[in-house]
């Protein structure tokens, strides 16, 4: 019996990528995340939901340390990372963040050409051994954000003058090109058309198959589409998590279920 | 009227024309002031406007124009027998603008009455005795043709001021009624005012120009006269600075500008890393309240006199450098001769520029936008390979500019080197040794008994202008590398 409940857990814990426990954070002296606990797993995606301004990107920004660049936002409670604190002392945010990837919110390709702005990641942390791997590693990240085809023949044009749908899918191939274990992305598609839109929700399926993806987005349908499990957060509670299946067709809370078909937003 | 009264007029007018302006408007519109155009103030101000301007713009002109006419027409007067040996028609003249404000003082003071003034004779009475009560102090005797000169002087701007009352107060009340006459409830007093405001906001910006215009006109109008009496090729192919007060002076730029140049490369060497990396650290990783505590320092540091400085280097820098360098020095060498040096000035020059640089560059690294250095931190970048891959090469264009913006005030910076540098106008490529710049040679060729005629004086305008166009050159440059690579994040 013992030794059964034993192996239960370590597959458990195996399986669990992140978990956050009763996670608070403040902005001086407001409140934007409430107690929040949650559990990421290895290779799904996890969509989280909300209406604007309810502290989704903030937590994404906790799964990363991101938020310690905020000099006013504080962070308590605990997030683990294979089972071993992301806040703790020891542990170097630097790391973490080359295991913990992120897309941002709004485009930020650095002032560089397209071709350094991918291989930034992969030269900081010495991921090609010569030239010829670097352009490899630029080239299946490009392609795996759906953007090569428009960008192959000017990659030593600078980043920041490609559309803006362009610079967020540079942005993804940016993330992707460091291998993260995690990847956070914060609104990918928010400034895509429908046809990168559907290669971006691509690559998310197939990331997933190595690595755990966390997506926040707007759209119900995408949740729906690429997501295993979703997240309702709603003024800095996490109001709901489970199955998206389970979610979307049947919601345990009611203010869940006003914001999924358009009442709350 | 004295010009005082005549201002207070003007103001006085104005102030009723602004009340009477707004009454008039609230009038014609029956006292609804939803029917007026404008707000009814507007219509004060126009009035109160053309009562004003026109004729305090006149007064101002009468006043600087009538001097230089009375002079001519005064001086004309004097014939020429009339002017000393010794003396010129300027020292004449001034005799007879004295002897003129000692009538003019008499009068007041009750010792002659106008018209003893007017007709006074150089034989009859002791006007020298008699200037000498009212305070005016007069070398010698009033001569005949002096005193007429001066009482013809008297006359005319007597004259001249009362025409000037008349045409200022005509103005001032025919702007009041024009102005006045003109109210109606559909004129535009708001568009006029708003052209009023516009019409003195570029007359403050032309000031600034027309003043830079007026200085680099009047530099090249002494140069000239410069390469009038002295060779082209000497001053700026030369290789000798040798001025001589006697003639046959040798003034060439080039070692003067290998000084210059020398100093502000020392002194950049010394700013721009220091100033540079003070303002990655404020920026970057200080927290708020270092950062409000430290930025001002330097800010204070800023604004110290450069003449602090320049004793900083007399009585520290220079002597500290000696004792390292000189003879019988720490080192043991011996290759430098005094406290005056390169370095010394250099060094100085520097510290002097750290604040510039880094309060430049600090700004200009804040606009970097965050999420530039989100992007970099998230894919796992430490700080400091933030800072030199994303951060800099987004702020080096604004920081190249803040660096030649430093290095245009190195090249013009005049005490500090005049008190660290020495005085000597040489070529060597030893830091230790003294030398001299541009500012320091045009302080001393113009200082002293100066005789604006001569090449030895005048080399210190063709000096400046080579110098005002090194500068505007540099600033040119910064300013149009700031420009275009600014846009790239908007
Ligand atoms: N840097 C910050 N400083 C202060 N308050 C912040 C900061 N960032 C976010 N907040 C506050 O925290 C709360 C949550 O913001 P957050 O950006 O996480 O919302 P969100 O769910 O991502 O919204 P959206 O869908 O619009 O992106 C908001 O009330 C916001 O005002
Ligand atoms: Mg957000």
């Amino acid at each position: 019996m013992n030794d059964m409940t034993l192996m239960d857990k370590t597959v458990d814990t195996q399986n669990i990528k992140i978990a956050a426990r009763d996670v608070n954070v403040h902005y001086g002296d407001s409140h934007a995340i409430k107690d929040v606990n949650v559990e990421i797993e290895d290779k799904t995606v996890t969509a989280f939901i909300g209406p604007s301004g309810c502290g989704k990107s903030t937590f994404l920004r906790c799964l990363n340390r991101m938020n310690d660049t905020i000099g006013i936002c504080r962070v308590k409670g605990d997030i683990l990372l294979d089972g071993e604190d992301i806040y703790d002392r020891r542990v170097d945010p630097v790391q973490l963040r080359a295991k913990v990837g992120m897309v941002f919110q709004k485009p930020n390709p650095f002032p560089k050409s397209i071709y350094d702005n991918v291989a930034y990641g992969p030269r900081i942390h010495g991921l090609a051994r010569n030239k010829a791997e670097l352009d490899e590693i630029v080239e299946k990240s490009l392609r795996r954000a759906a953007i090569w085809d428009e960008v192959k023949d000017r990659l030593d044009a600078p980043g920041t003058g490609l559309s803006g749908g362009q610079q967020q899918r540079l942005c993804i191939a940016r993330a992707v090109a460091t291998e993260p274990e995690v990847l956070l992305m914060d609104e990918p598609c928010s400034a895509l058309d429908p046809i990168a839109t559907a290669q971006v929700e691509e690559l998310i399926d197939e990331l997933r198959s190595r690595y755990s993806v966390v997506i926040v987005t707007h759209s119900m349908q995408q949740a729906a589409r690429v997501s295993q499990k979703t997240a309702f957060f709603h003024l800095g509670n996490l109001v709901e998590f489970g199955p998206t299946g389970q979610i979307f067709t049947n919601p345990e809370d009611s203010r869940t279920e006003s914001y999924i078909t358009g009442r709350i937003g | 009227m004295p010009t005082f009264w005549l201002v207070a007029l003007l103001l006085a007018l104005s102030a009723a024309g602004y009340n009477g302006g707004r009454r008039r408007a609230i009038a014609t519109a029956a006292g609804n002031v939803k029917d007026l155009h404008s707000l009814p103030s507007y219509y004060g101000y126009h009035v109160a406007l053309a009562a004003f301007v026109p004729s305090i713009a006149a007064l101002a002109v009468w006043l600087l124009a009538q001097p230089v006419f009375i002079e001519t027409r005064v001086s004309g007067m004097i014939p020429a027998e009339a002017i000393p040996e010794s003396s010129s028609i300027g020292l004449v003249m001034s005799d007879v603008r004295r002897v003129a404000e000692g009538l003019d003082l008499a009068v007041e003071q009750g010792l002659l009455t106008p018209r003893e003034a007017r007709n006074a004779s150089a034989g009859a009475q002791d006007l020298r005795a008699l200037m000498g009560e009212v305070g005016v102090a007069l070398g010698s005797k009033v001569r005949p043709e002096a005193l007429s000169a001066a009482q013809a002087y008297r006359n005319l701007s007597q004259n001249g001021r009362d025409a000037m009352t008349a045409v200022v107060a005509l103005l001032a009340i025919g702007g009041f009624v024009f102005a006045y006459m003109r109210i109606h409830k559909d004129f535009r007093a708001r568009n006029v005012v708003e052209r009023a405001v516009l019409a003195l906001l570029i007359l403050a910006a032309s000031l600034a120009i027309l003043t830079t215009v007026g200085i680099v006109l009047s530099m090249l109008f002494e140069t000239k006269n410069f390469f009038g009496l002295h060779s082209w090729t000497d001053f700026f192919f030369g290789s000798t600075w040798a001025p001589n007060f006697r003639g046959g002076s040798e003034l060439s730029i080039l070692p003067l500008l290998w000084g210059t140049l020398y100093i502000s490369f020392i002194a950049l060497l010394v700013a721009v890393p220091v100033g540079l990396f003070a303002a990655i650290y404020l920026s970057e990783y200080a927290s708020g309240a270092v950062r409000a505590f430290a930025k001002p320092l330097l800010e204070i540091l800023a604004g110290i006199p450069t003449i602090v400085y320049g004793l900083f280097a007399l009585l520290t820098v220079g002597p500290a450098l000696a004792d390292l360098f000189g003879k019988g020095g720490l080192l043991g060498v011996e290759w430098m001769a005094g406290a005056t040096s390169v370095l010394t000035a250099g060094l100085v020059m520097g510290i002097m520029l750290i604040p510039f640089v880094s309060s430049l560059s600090d700004d200009i690294i804040n606009a970097v936008p965050q999420a530039m250095r989100d992007g970099s931190l998230g894919l796992g970048a430490t700080k400091s390979e933030t800072v030199r891959q994303v951060v800099m090469p987004a702020a080096l264009p604004g920081i190249v500019g803040a660096v030649l913006l430093a290095a245009s005030r190195a090249i013009g910076e005049t005490m500090i080197v005049v008190m660290g540098a020495g005085a000597i106008a040489k070529f060597s490529a030893n830091p230790l040794d003294s030398m001299t710049t541009i500012t320091t040679r045009i302080v001393s060729q113009l200082t002293g008994d100066t005789d604006f005629a001569s090449p030895e004086t005048l080399v210190a305008f063709a000096l400046g202008l080579t110098l005002f166009v090194l500068t505007l050159g540099l600033n040119v440059l910064a300013l149009y590398i700031v420009r275009t690579y600014r846009e790239q994040y908007e």
